[in-house]
C-alpha cells in the first residue's frame, strides 16, 4: 500500500510538472483560486495519495455499521425511501388541515407543521405583539382546540408529524399526545418530531423567550417525560439548518450542531437519563446548500462524528444509539426573487446532495418562497422534484454511491477535522464541559460572531462578483416579477381571536388556574414541568398562559447583538 | 461634519436578522452612521428611535409577511411623534410580494428591496434619493 | 425654522426639536453656535454621569438598568451613547440603543416620555467621547433631563474624555477582562469616582475586587486628577477632597447591585456639590470649552487668511511667528 502511494505521489508530481503547468501557462482561467463554499481550498484533482491516511474499514466501512459514514441503515433507500416531508401551514387550523390532506393525497409521507410567529414565540393570537402576524407565516395555535381541528381526519398512527417549534415545544408535544389519546392511538404508535432546540435559536434563529439556562432545563424535562411517555417520538431536532441560513459556513454548521448535540446529551446524562433510552429519540436537521460535494461530505462527516461521540465519548452501548438520523431542508437563503423558476434547479441540486448524503427525510423549498409562502402549484413542483430523484434518477438504487471518490472522501475527512477543531475550542471554553462551553459561547457572543463574519464574507463575494449568483449578479434580465402567490385571508386574525375567546369562555377556568399554579410550583421547586404542562394543555390553557407562567418565574432574555 | 444616519429596524416577531445585520455592516463600511434596533421591535419603538435619533434613512426589514400592516404603522407613528417621514428615506427589505408594492408606496415607502438585491444597489439608491428629501435638515 | 424656535422647542421639551438641535450641533451647522449660546443659561441643572470601561463589560446593560432605576426614583433620564467611527470611512455602528430594555416588561424605556436616548459616532475624536458630546449634553440639560448618562466608546484605550463632560465617572470592570497591567495602562483608576465589578457572579470577581481596593488605597490622593486636565491649583482641590472611591459589585442583567450603584452615584453628587468640587469642575469645563472654541476659531481663521502664505515654501517657525504676531494684534 505504502509503496503504491509513493508511486502515485511521484506520478502526480510528474503530471503537474509536465502536463498541468504547461497547460496553465497557456490558458487563462476565470477563477484564480478554487475553494468550496466554506472556503476550503481545493486542488485540481484528487487521487489515492490524498486519501492514503483514510482507512477504509475504520473510517468508511459498511452502511448500518459503525462508524455509519455510509448510512445508518444497511439497505438505505433500497429498503425504504426517505420521508418526503414538506413544511407547511398557514392561516387557521382549518386552512392547514385542508393543505395537509392535499399533500397526503399527492403522496407526501409525513407532515411538517409551520406555525405563525406568535405561536412560535409563545404568544396568544390576542396578544398586542401578535397583531398583524396571526396566521401569516404558518398556522396559528392557541389551545388544544386548534389541534383538534388541525388533525381532524388525520389518524396519528398513520402519519408522523414534525413540529418546527422551540420555546413552546413541550406544550406542542403535550397537545399532540393529547390528540393521540383522544384518537385512542397507543402511545408507542405516536411518531413525529419537535424541534425543541433552543441553542441554535440563541446562535442564529432568534426565537427566544427564556434565558439559556432555564431553556435547557425545560428541554431536559421534555427528554425525561418523552422517554417515558412517547417512546417513538423524536424529542429534539438538533439543527444546523438555521445556523447555515444565518450565514455560517458548512463547517460551522456541522461543528456547532454537533457541539449543541453533545451539550444536550451531557445535560441529559447529568439529569440521570439513560443515554441508550434517549439516543433513539434524538434527531438532527441540516441545510443543503449550493456546493454539491461539500454538502455530501458534510452529511457523511456528521454521521461518522456522531457515531464516534456517542460510542466513544458518552459510552452508549446500543448500536442504535450511535445513529445520526437527520432531516434536510434545501437552503432557503439560496432562493432568489429574480427569475424564480431557476430556484427549481437549485432545489434539485441541493436535494440530490441530501439524498446522496443519506438523509432520512427531506423538505424541498418551493420556487416562489423568496416572495411569499408557497402557492399550491409551487409546493407540488417541490414535491415532484423529490419524487423524480427517487423514482427516475436511479441515484437511490445503490447505497452511498459516492463512497471511494477521492475528492468526496478527502473532503469528508477534511470537514470532520475542521469541525473537531471548533468542538475542541467550545469544550475548552467550558473547561471540559460541552454544556458550559455552549452556554459560554452564547453568553459571550462567540457563535453569533462566527456566523456574522461568515455571512458578511459571503455577501462581500457576491458584491464583488467573485461569487456568481445566476440571475442576481450575472445573467440578469428585465422581467415581470408578478407571479401567482399564496394570499392569506386577512380575516384569519379576527377569526382566530374569536375562537380563542370562545374556548376561554367555555373551559373550566378553575382547572386552568390550578394547572398553571402547578406549573409555577414545578418551576420554582426545580421539578419536571411536563406532567403539569400536559394537564394544563388538556384543560385548554393557552400557549400564552403557559409560556407566561414560565416567563414570570424565569424572566425573559435578549441576546447579545453582534453585527 | 455631516454624516448620513440610517436606522436599521427589525419590526415584528420574525427573527431573521442576517440581512439586516449584513446590511448594517456594509452601510457602516460605506461611511454611514448606522443604528440597529435589534429584533422584535414594535412600530412605535422604531418610530420613536427614528425621531429621537433624527435619522435620514429608515430601513425596515421583515421576512414574516407582516409588512402590511406593520410598515405603514411605523410611518404613521413617526408622524405622530412629530417627525416628518417625508424628509426621511423610508426603505423596506425582505419577502415582499409585488402585489403589495403599491400599498407600501402609497403609505410613504420610497424603496422596496427584494431578497438578493446587491447592497451596492441599496447604497446607490440612498445616495441618489436622499438629497431630494433632506430639505428641512439644515438651513 | 429659525434658531429661536428650536431653542424654545428644546426648552419646552419638544423631543422632535431637541433631536434636530442635536443634529445641528453634531454636524456643526452654521446656526450651531448661536443655538448653544442661547441655551447655555438654561444649563447646569443636570447631573452628568459618565459610564466607561472595557468592551464587553456590560456598559450598555448598566446604562439601561440605571435608567430604569432613576426612572423609578422619578427622575428624567437623557442618555448619550458613543460608539467608534471608522477613521477610514467615517462610518459607525451605533448599537447601544438596543440594550435599552427594562426588566419590567410593562415599562418600555423606548417609549418612556421621560427618557431620551441619542447615539453618537465618535467622528474622529479620541478619548472615548465625540467632539460634540459635551454640547449634546448641554442640549439635554437645557431640555430638563435630570440625570444624563454618557456611555463612552469603551475601546479599552484611555477614555479621559469622559472627565471633560461628567460630574461623576463610573468605571465598569469585570472578572476575566483586563489584567492588572491593562487596567493600569488605561489610566482607569485615576478617572473613576465609583468602581463597579459587573458580572460578579463569574469566577475571579473577588480577585479583581481585592486588587482594585488595594490599588485605590495606595493612591487615595489621586482620586480626582483634575490637575491632569486643567491648570487648577492642585493643592486647593486636594484639600477639598473627601470622597473615598467605592468599589461595588453588580450582576447587571439580573438587576443585582443596581440600586446600590444608583445610591452611590447620588451620594457622590451630593458630596461634590457640598465640597465645591462640582462648581470647580464646571468652571474648569467652561474655561476649557472657551479655550477650545477660541483655538478652533483662530485656527480656521488662520487657514482662511493665510492660505496663500501657508502654501509658500517658508520654514514653519518663521511663518508661525509671523502669524501669531499679526493675529494677536487684532
Amino acid at each position: 500500500m505504502g509503496e503504491m502511494v509513493e508511486k502515485i505521489k511521484e506520478k502526480r508530481k510528474e503530471w503537474e510538472e509536465e502536463c498541468l503547468e504547461p497547460w496553465l501557462s497557456k490558458s487563462e482561467r476565470e477563477i484564480k483560486k478554487f475553494e468550496t463554499l466554506s472556503g476550503i481550498e481545493i486542488a485540481d484533482i484528487y487521487d489515492p495519495s490524498d486519501i492514503a491516511h483514510i482507512d477504509f474499514l475504520r473510517d468508511i466501512g459498511y452502511p448500518g455499521q459503525f462508524p455509519f459514514t455510509r448510512g445508518v441503515y444497511p439497505t438505505m433507500y433500497r429498503g425504504r425511501l426517505w420521508t418526503m416531508r414538506l413544511f407547511s401551514g398557514f392561516g387557521t387550523a382549518e386552512d392547514t388541515n385542508r393543505r395537509w390532506k392535499m399533500l397526503l393525497e399527492e403522496g407526501e409521507t409525513g407532515l411538517s407543521t409551520a406555525f405563525d410567529f406568535p405561536t412560535l414565540m409563545g404568544l396568544d393570537s390576542d396578544d398586542p405583539l401578535a397583531d398583524g402576524e396571526v396566521g401569516k407565516c404558518g398556522v396559528a395555535v392557541d389551545t388544544l382546540k386548534d389541534f383538534e381541528i388541525l388533525f381532524d381526519g388525520i389518524p396519528l398512527d398513520k402519519v408522523s408529524t414534525s413540529f418546527t417549534i422551540n420555546p413552546p415545544a413541550g406544550i406542542i408535544l403535550a397537545m399532540y399526545t393529547a390528540i393521540g389519546d383522544m384518537q385512542r392511538v397507543p402511545r408507542d404508535k405516536i411518531r413525529g418530531t419537535i424541534q425543541n432546540d433552543m441553542f441554535k435559536e440563541f446562535h442564529a434563529q432568534n426565537t427566544i423567550v427564556l434565558p439559556p439556562e432555564p431553556s435547557l432545563k425545560i428541554i431536559v424535562d421534555i427528554f425525561e417525560w418523552g422517554v417515558k411517555n412517547v417512546p417513538k417520538f423524536n424529542l429534539i431536532s438538533i439543527s444546523g439548518y438555521h445556523i447555515r441560513e444565518a450565514g455560517s459556513t458548512a463547517v460551522q454548521e456541522l461543528a456547532f450542531t454537533i457541539a449543541d448535540g453533545m451539550a444536550y446529551v451531557e445535560a441529559a446524562i447529568e439529569r440521570g437519563i439513560d443515554i441508550d433510552k434517549l439516543a433513539p429519540q434524538l434527531s438532527f436537521f441540516f441545510n443543503s446548500h449550493n456546493d454539491f460535494f461539500e454538502e455530501i461530505a458534510k452529511f457523511r462527516a456528521a454521521r461518522r462524528m456522531w457515531a464516534k461521540i456517542m460510542k466513544d465519548i458518552y459510552g452508549a452501548k446500543d448500536p442504535r444509539s450511535w445513529w445520526m438520523k437527520f432531516h434536510v431542508q434545501t437552503a432557503g437563503c439560496t432562493l432568489t426573487a429574480q427569475q424564480p423558476l431557476n430556484n427549481i434547479v437549485r432545489v434539485t441540486i441541493q436535494a440530490l446532495a441530501a439524498v446522496l448524503g443519506g438523509c432520512q427525510s427531506l423538505h424541498t423549498n418551493s420556487f416562489d418562497e423568496a416572495w411569499a409562502l408557497p402557492s399550491e402549484e409551487a409546493v407540488r413542483v417541490a414535491l415532484r422534484t423529490q419524487q423524480i430523484i427517487a423514482y427516475e434518477s436511479g441515484v437511490a438504487n445503490v447505497v452511498d454511491p459516492l463512497a471511494g471518490s477521492y475528492y468526496v472522501e478527502w473532503l469528508t475527512d477534511k470537514m470532520e477535522r475542521l469541525a473537531w477543531k471548533y468542538i475542541e475550542k467550545i469544550k475548552e471554553m467550558g473547561n471540559g464541559s460541552m454544556v458550559k462551553g455552549v452556554l459560554k459561547g452564547i453568553e459571550n457572543g462567540f457563535f453569533i460572531r462566527e456566523i456574522s463574519d461568515s455571512a458578511a464574507r459571503y455577501q462581500k463575494e457576491i458584491e464583488e462578483g467573485s461569487r456568481i449568483i445566476v440571475g442576481v449578479n450575472r445573467f440578469k434580465i428585465e422581467e415581470d416579477l408578478r407571479i401567482p402567490l399564496l394570499k392569506v385571508d386577512p380575516e384569519v386574525q379576527r377569526r382566530q381571536i374569536e375562537r380563542l375567546k370562545k374556548v376561554k369562555a367555555e373551559r373550566d377556568n378553575k382547572a386552568v388556574k390550578e394547572n398553571l399554579e402547578w406549573i409555577r410550583s414545578c418551576c420554582e421547586n426545580n421539578e419536571n414541568v411536563m406532567p403539569a404542562v400536559f394537564e394544563a394543555v388538556k384543560s385548554y390553557a393557552t400557549i400564552g398562559e403557559i409560556m407566561g407562567t414560565f416567563k414570570q418565574v424565569y424572566g425573559t432574555y435578549r441576546k447579545p447583538i453582534i453585527i | 461634519m455631516e454624516r448620513i444616519r440610517v436606522l436599521i429596524a427589525k419590526v415584528g416577531l420574525d427573527g431573521h436578522d442576517r440581512g439586516a445585520k449584513v446590511l448594517a455592516r456594509f452601510l457602516r463600511d460605506a461611511g454611514f452612521e448606522v443604528i440597529y434596533t435589534g429584533l422584535h421591535r414594535t412600530p412605535q419603538e422604531v418610530a420613536r428611535a427614528a425621531v429621537d435619533e433624527d435619522v435620514d434613512v429608515v430601513g425596515i426589514s421583515l421576512l414574516s409577511g407582516a409588512h402590511i400592516p406593520l410598515v405603514p404603522r411605523v410611518i404613521q407613528y413617526i408622524r405622530e411623534y412629530g417627525g416628518n417621514p417625508d424628509e426621511m428615506l423610508i426603505l423596506v427589505g425582505g419577502t415582499i410580494p409585488h402585489d403589495d408594492f403599491p400599498k407600501l408606496r402609497e403609505a410613504g415607502v420610497d424603496g422596496i428591496f427584494i431578497p438578493g438585491t446587491p447592497i451596492s444597489e441599496i447604497i446607490k439608491f440612498i445616495k441618489e434619493e436622499l438629497p431630494k428629501k433632506r430639505k428641512g435638515k439644515s438651513k | 425654522m429659525n434658531v429661536e424656535e428650536i431653542v424654545e422647542g428644546v426648552i419646552s421639551g419638544n423631543r422632535r426639536l431637541l433631536a434636530r438641535a442635536i443634529t445641528i450641533v453634531e454636524n456643526e451647522y452654521p446656526e450651531s453656535k448661536e443655538l448653544l449660546r442661547k441655551i447655555y443659561p438654561r444649563t447646569g441643572n443636570a447631573h452628568v454621569i459618565g459610564i466607561t470601561g472595557f468592551p464587553g463589560v456590560g456598559k450598555s446593560t448598566i446604562v439601561s438598568k440605571l435608567t430604569e432605576e432613576f426612572r423609578r426614583r422619578g427622575k428624567s433620564v437623557g442618555i448619550v451613547a458613543v460608539d467608534p467611527s471608522s477613521p477610514f470611512t467615517g462610518g459607525a455602528l451605533l448599537g447601544d440603543r438596543l440594550r435599552l430594555d427594562g426588566a419590567d416588561v410593562n415599562k418600555n424605556l423606548w417609549l418612556d416620555e421621560k427618557v431620551f436616548f441619542r447615539s453618537m459616532g465618535s467622528r474622529g475624536r479620541l478619548g472615548g467621547i465625540a467632539k460634540k458630546t459635551g454640547d449634546v449634553i448641554k442640549l439635554l440639560d437645557a431640555a430638563g433631563y435630570e440625570k444624563i448618562l454618557v456611555e463612552t466608546v469603551g475601546a479599552g484605550q484611555s477614555e479621559i474624555g469622559v472627565l471633560e463632560v461628567a460630574d461623576t465617572v463610573v468605571v465598569i470592570l469585570m472578572p476575566e477582562t483586563g489584567d492588572d497591567i491593562q487596567v493600569n495602562k488605561a489610566g482607569i483608576l485615576e478617572i473613576g469616582d465609583i468602581f463597579v465589578i459587573n458580572k460578579s457572579d463569574l469566577e475571579g470577581a473577588e480577585n479583581v475586587e481585592r486588587w482594585l481596593k488595594y490599588m485605590l488605597s495606595l493612591d487615595e490622593e489621586t482620586v480626582i486628577e483634575l490637575s491632569k486636565l486643567s491648570h487648577a491649583d492642585d493643592a486647593k482641590i486636594m484639600q477639598k477632597l473627601k470622597w473615598k472611591k467605592p468599589v461595588l459589585r453588580t450582576i447587571a442583567d439580573k438587576g443585582v447591585g443596581i440600586k446600590e450603584l444608583a445610591n452611590e452615584i447620588e451620594r457622590h453628587y451630593e458630596v461634590i456639590k457640598k465640597n465645591g468640587i462640582l462648581q470647580e469642575k464646571r468652571r474648569e469645563k467652561a474655561k476649557l470649552s472657551a479655550i477650545e472654541l477660541a483655538v478652533e476659531e483662530i485656527r480656521s481663521e488662520i487657514i482662511k487668511r493665510y492660505k496663500q502664505l501657508l502654501d509658500k515654501e517658508i520654514d514653519p517657525y518663521t511663518l508661525a511667528d509671523k502669524i501669531v504676531k499679526e493675529v494677536l494684534k487684532c
